[in-house]
């Protein structure tokens, strides 16, 4: 059978080799990389936390590629039959059961070798196999925060973060302020990519959304599968950018499949209902935030420190200006570009000026804050939080949001507005 | 589940019917008994073979050959689970011996039970590594299963899971002592030789030599090779073909008539508008009728249309006791259920 071994073991790499771009390389590297050193740091950071079914499901397939890597085809057969057996509707592992049953009958040319297959079935599903055993070999280390995590407000117990180019949903916890890593899932997202911008585009939209209620399975169609988490698209930077559409959810899979190609929704995030129900014990409806983003930037304890630091200092100078009744000093803190409750900044100046001159005494008090950067090109940091605001002629309490972006080097207010 | 004779390793089966059937048979009475049986089943007398062999079985109900052919004859029958019990109890009584486990793989996958029929033939290989029949058949379970895994894969419609796949059933019974003494007499390792019109001596196989690890390169005559760089349009099918076409003429030659009419497919269009019962009347009758035919194929040139349908083209030297002719033939062939088997027959260019 040492051929035919050799066809299989050619076939699975050239294929990788074969998609061309990127993806290859770290088809090849992934293949090669399995082996050995990767696979026992993810498992025991993996030990520390409960288990999800994108961990078990990837510590399987990690197991079977490195069997078939080292010509162990029996063997590989063996383990992605227990793999179907403990999820009897994934259908990625009856594709690598085809191409092992396959190779005993004919040599084979690569993953998905089924002679006429749909080709972009098949594609799919070798999409959905880098994505995971990358995931699986690139696991975020535990001193690891993700850089749009800069403050949870101390009712968020979790937040999420969503990675499309990865195909991978973070949860973490909020340890005493400080992120902690509690799980990450496998995810599917829009058949079109990222960047939402108007209604059918099947795009998933990035940027800093919350949950905003939760729909039980029993209200849903079965394409929803276990459940579903609305957040707040379009938020308030998406409508000044114009963008449009509505409806995108947390959901599960049908029931039909064990998981979705990473590719494959209309805009929404879509997880294996095994994962969407051990998230959704992380999610409380009208707290958690969400966070959408291409791709996560790790920081260091230290750099994330820092980083939040300088923020949090330029709030507090712009609250203090703001108290100050010193207009060129306030308004120092606002952007070119500007835009507040429909004011561009000349009028929010003239405003501003009008109303303190009037002022013996402001008083500004801000509390329950979250501040979390943007998904995106620009620099951006989102900032929410409740505020007491007294003078000598008006008190009001209200929820505010503020988004910063970097101008001319320093953290200035781009959008002001109740949240 | 029939024989079906045309399919490329029943042909091959074909020729070696019974020729080694009297190992196992202790005296040349029973030997002629079990001989005699077989031409009844050869012959397509189903029920007299069955009453032949019960009563044979009756006074020998362990007898292996027996049974075996017992098990072939309800085959015959279409009395499936009762086959599986025969083959299934031989498998028991006499695990060193991979004919039975090979049939009973083959009903077990007729009853679409793909599983089954791997867990026999893996059985049957592991009493003899170098069994050609059941490498091949081995190699169609699995690429029954691969297919199945692929429709759950790829959420198809199973419309190919439908098609079944025929195996090559096993005729005959070869003592183990037998096998491993000449090393390679079983079924698959002969090769059909172009034109020959008798019998030919069985090819020796190098002992212990697995038929699918040689396959790709290395034309061993046991390796009916699929086709490894290039399955093309016909799918690595050339030398199904061939052998279909030789097993043919094979059969003709013997003046095997069951064996001749069996190579044509349920589809075959007789000639003239002729009824397919009509037009078989005529050849038993013809073939029948001569004392002796002998059928050379020669120059055979393949063509694929497509993975399912092929035209073998050569020239047909045929001689008779009473005429004889060369002219060119041709032979349109189509695949059904892994079997390849004529659906129209022209002669001229």
């Amino acid at each position: 059978m040492n051929k035919q071994r050799a066809h299989l073991k050619a076939g699975w790499t050239g294929a990788m080799q074969a998609s061309g771009t990127g993806a290859v390389l770290a088809g090849l590297a992934l293949l090669a990389g399995l082996a050995g050193l990767t696979a026992p740091v993810a498992a025991q950071a993996q030990n520390l936390v409960a288990r999800s079914a994108s961990y078990e499901v990837e510590d399987a397939l990690a197991g079977i590629f490195k069997a078939i890597e080292t010509n162990k085809l029996d063997q590989a057969l063996e383990k992605v039959e227990a793999l179907i057996t403990a999820r009897p509707n994934y259908r990625l592992a009856y594709l690598i059961k085809g191409d092992l049953l396959l190779a005993r009958a004919f040599p084979i040319r690569g993953m998905g070798a089924m002679p006429g297959g749909p080709a972009g079935k098949i594609s799919d599903l070798r999409d959905e196999a880098l994505q995971r055993l990358r995931a699986y070999r690139e696991k975020p280390q535990a001193d690891q925060i993700p850089r749009y995590l800069l403050q949870m407000r101390p009712d968020q117990k979790h937040a999420v973060v969503v990675d499309t180019k990865k195909s991978r949903l973070y949860v973490y916890a909020n340890d005493n302020g400080r992120p902690r890593f509690v799980a990450d899932y496998y995810m599917t997202h829009g058949k079109n990519g990222i960047d939402k911008m108007r209604e059918g585009d099947q795009k998933t939209p990035l940027g800093v959304y919350y949950v905003t209620s939760h729909l039980p399975k029993a209200k849903l169609a079965d394409i929803y599968g276990a459940g579903a988490f609305p957040i707040n698209y379009p938020n308030d930077w998406d409508k000044r950018q114009g963008r449009g559409g509505h409806g995108i959810w947390l959901h599960g899979v049908p029931a039909d499949t064990f998981a979705r190609a990473p590719l494959a929704s209309d805009g929404c995030v879509a997880l294996s209902n095994a994962d969407f129900e051990m998230m959704g014990k992380n999610i409380d409806p009208g707290r958690t935030p969400v966070i959408i983003s291409d791709q996560i930037e790790w920081l260091s304890l230290d750099n994330w420190n820092t980083e939040r630091q300088a923020l949090l200092a330029a709030v507090e100078k712009w609250r203090r200006d703001w108290e100050s009744r010193d207009s060129d000093a306030y308004l120092s803190h606002y952007a070119r570009n500007f835009s507040g409750d429909g004011m561009s900044l000349k009028q929010w100046s003239e405003r501003k000026r009008q109303i303190n001159a009037g002022k013996e005494w402001i008083k500004v008090q801000i509390g329950n804050m979250d501040m979390f950067r943007y998904p995106g090109r620009e620099e951006m940091v989102v900032i929410t939080f409740q505020q007491d605001y007294q003078s000598s002629n008006l008190s009001n309490a209200m929820k505010k949001r503020l988004y910063w972006i970097k101008e001319g080097g320093s953290w200035k207010i781009v959008d002001e507005g109740a949240a | 589940m029939t024989f079906s004779p045309g399919s490329r390793s029943g042909a091959r089966a074909l020729r070696l019917v019974f020729a080694t059937l009297f190992v196992l048979a202790a005296t040349s009475a029973r030997a002629d008994e079990v001989g005699d049986i077989g031409k009844l089943l050869r012959a397509g007398q189903n029920d007299q073979a069955l009453q032949k062999v019960d009563a044979y079985l009756a006074t020998k109900p362990k007898d292996a050959q027996g049974r075996f052919l017992k098990g072939l004859i309800l085959t015959e029958q279409n009395k499936t689970a009762d086959a599986i019990g025969i083959f299934s109890k031989l498998t028991e009584d006499y695990p060193e011996l991979p004919e039975p486990y090979n049939n009973l793989a083959v009903l077990y996958a007729g009853q679409g039970q793909y599983e089954k029929a791997r867990q026999a033939l893996e059985m049957a290989i592991r009493t003899h590594p170098s069994y050609a029949t059941a490498h091949e058949n081995l190699g169609d379970v699995y690429a029954k299963l691969a297919s199945q895994a692929y429709d759950k894969a790829l959420s198809l419609d199973s419309s190919n899971a439908t098609a079944q796949t025929k195996l090559a059933m096993v005729k005959e019974l070869i003592g183990s002592g037998n096998r491993a003494r000449t090393g390679g007499t079983q079924t698959a390792a002969v090769k059909p030789l172009p034109g020959s019109s008798t019998a030919p001596a069985p090819a020796s196989t190098p002992p212990g030599k697995d038929a699918k690890g040689a396959a790709p390169a290395a034309a061993t005559p046991a390796a009916p090779a699929p086709a490894p760089a290039a399955p093309a349009k016909g799918g690595g099918d050339e030398s199904a073909v061939a052998a279909a076409v030789n097993a043919w003429a094979a059969a003709w030659a013997k003046r095997d008539v069951p064996g001749y009419l069996a190579a044509y497919g349920k589809d075959f269009k007789a000639p003239k508008g002729e009824s397919r019962a009509g037009w078989e009347a005529g050849r038993k009758q013809r073939i029948e009728g001569a004392s002796r035919i002998d059928v050379k194929v020669s120059n055979l040139k393949i063509d694929f249309k497509d993975a399912n349908t092929a035209v073998a083209k050569f020239r047909q030297d045929y001689k008779s006791n009473v005429t004889s002719a060369n002219s060119a033939k041709t032979l349109v062939m189509s695949k059904a259920g892994g079997s390849w088997q004529i659906v129209e027959e022209r002669s001229g260019g």
